[in-house]
């Protein structure tokens, strides 16, 4: 659980254990790239609950009750943290919500850089998605083709009211004209860092981690065009 | 995952597996209002059959139009093999039209073999002679899967299979028995043993003679056709003999474990290696074999064809 890698003598108070570390302004998740070598936790557990815990009450707020609403995260992450903002939003409207997972594989735009890999689940609830507001649930928003191939998948599977996004993490550099309505955090990166996020249901633990290049990760694969795919099995 | 698919005994557990799982998750495109995905969009698939096959064939052609691949069916009638034209020639012509995949019927064993030598594309064997159809086999470690509750990530461990009938002409057989094997099933054949190859003793399965003592240990039967247009010498006495030993009727139904269920590759022949009340039975999964055929064509070609193009 508790990572060995530790930032040792980047950031005081965070050596030992996390869960009593300094609130987020001292974390300073924003500052600019920093050194090589660590990972570096931008978002803790206690975090990670905030943030979603403002998203679920956002998408409330923003969808007047959430009656119509429908949650459908993309695999891997996006489908517990669509999981975990149901259960919110359950327990604040006091009424079942529904959601699901979408997986886009089949509809992504890079399948011919990569060997062909094993799909994602895609569970749509019962009610379907026909006439519902759909939130696209994600980890982290990138380069955004990952919600253009989802926003191609929906519309194979019916036609939604309205479509609407939210990611834990908007790292930035989009590719695509396409932006998410729920932010947990916003974290400008360098293309050269690699955002991590694990969380309790995939990894064990919850937490954000931005890593440089090369650092605790696998290399990235070079090459033209996906320079900067493949990172930690990280979709772009 | 290799290139190509020619033979069920190269594919790994974890192949195996992948494709069975990939298949798991295309079956419910099959339930969507629109059953098409774009992945292999510009994507052109040959189907070159050499032999008669229609469930094959169309099957195949599903699965690629359910992926947007663009199909050519090369009905070997009325084509230019009519005229004598070698199979490599042939490949080399489909080479010339950009095919991305070749899926072929051939009555020779090792043709998809040497076809694979020399075309740039996949080759997907879809049964060559006697050998192998490897993609029947994994369609039938599907249906068995999902017919025994097993999800996403499940092999077939503990489950006893029992394949019957004309053991020596049957590629289905042969790619079964290394499939089931390498997905954990116990395979047994009974056979009559004119209708047994040679070298069986080589392969992972135990062989009996006797159905009757067999079916009780069993929770899958599969039946096998006997292949009357193969048949060129006195393989059993009569074919109401052969029914009468090896066919399965209702009685030899009742004498099955009551989850069992009874399995059968098609085209049938009714009333001799199966009787019609068994094949309509709900035990009998002949129906959704073929349903589950498309999808595990499906996973094939994406498998084969959706991503990068292995080195090599």
């Amino acid at each position: 659980m508790a990572r060995a890698a530790h930032p040792a003598g980047g950031q005081p108070g965070t050596g030992g254990d996390r869960a009593t570390a300094p609130g987020p302004g001292g974390q300073g998740g924003t500052s600019a790239p920093h050194r090589q070598a660590h990972p570096k936790t931008v978002l803790e557990a206690a975090e990670i609950q905030r943030a979603l815990t403002r998203i679920a009450h956002e998408i409330i707020e923003r969808t007047r009750g959430a009656e119509q609403v429908v949650l459908l995260g993309i695999p891997t992450r996006g489908v517990p943290l669509a999981a975990r903002l149901a259960a919110r939003i359950t327990q604040v409207e006091d009424r079942p919500l529904p959601h699901g997972s979408l997986d886009i594989t089949m509809y992504r735009d890079d399948l011919r850089l990569r060997p062909a890999r094993g799909l994602g689940p895609t569970k749509v609830p019962a009610e379907g998605i026909d006439g519902k507001t759909v939130v696209l649930v994600d980890d982290v928003l990138y380069s955004g083709r990952t919600v253009r191939a989802a926003l191609d998948a929906l519309n194979d599977l019916g036609r939604p009211l309205a479509v609407q996004l939210a990611v834990l993490v908007d790292r930035g550099h989009r590719e695509l004209p396409i932006r998410a309505d729920y932010v947990g955090k916003n974290l400008p990166t360098s293309q050269q860092e690699v955002v991590r996020v694990l969380l309790a249901e995939t990894d064990g633990e919850d937490a954000v981690l931005l890593e440089p290049v090369g650092g605790t990760s696998r290399p990235r694969r070079g090459g033209v065009t996906g320079s900067r795919g493949g990172a930690t099995g990280r979709r772009r | 995952m290799n290139r190509h698919l020619i033979s069920a005994a190269d594919l790994s557990k974890q192949d195996a597996l992948l494709i069975l799982d990939t298949a798991e998750e295309l079956a419910r495109v099959a339930d969507r209002p629109i059953k098409k995905l774009p992945t292999l969009r510009g994507r052109t698939v040959v189907n070159l059959f050499f032999e008669d096959s229609t469930r094959t064939r169309i099957s195949f052609e599903a699965a690629a139009k359910r992926l947007s691949a663009d199909v050519i069916n090369f009905a070997v009638k009325g084509s230019s093999v009519a005229k004598g034209e070698s199979l490599k020639d042939t490949a080399l012509t489909l080479e010339a039209m950009g095919s991305d995949a070749v899926v072929v019927r051939h009555g020779a064993s090792g043709a998809p073999h040497r076809l694979a030598g020399w075309v740039r594309g996949s080759v997907i064997n879809a049964g060559d002679g006697a050998h192998e159809h490897p993609t029947q086999a994994l369609l039938d470690a599907f249906t068995i899967r999902r017919r025994f509750g097993r999800g996403s990530g499940e092999a077939l461990d503990g489950l006893r299979v029992t394949i019957v009938g004309d053991v020596l002409h049957s590629r289905v057989a042969r790619s079964n028995v290394w499939l089931l094997h390498q997905l954990g099933a116990e395979v047994a054949l009974v056979a009559p043993p004119t209708l047994l190859p040679i070298a069986i003793g080589d392969w992972p399965c135990a062989v009996s003679y006797d159905l009757d003592a067999a079916l009780p240990k069993s929770d899958v039967v599969m039946m096998l056709r006997i292949q009357q247009e193969r048949m060129n010498a006195a393989y059993f006495p009569s074919v109401r003999e052969y029914s009468r030993r090896y066919g399965l009727d209702a009685a030899r139904l009742r004498q099955l474990p009551d989850e069992a269920i009874v399995m059968h590759p098609g085209p049938m022949n009714r009333g001799v290696e199966i009787a019609a009340e068994v094949a309509d039975s709900p035990r009998s999964t002949i129906v959704e074999q073929v349903a589950n055929g498309v999808s595990v064509r499906m996973a094939v070609l994406y498998l084969l064809l959706g991503g990068l193009e292995a080195v090599q």
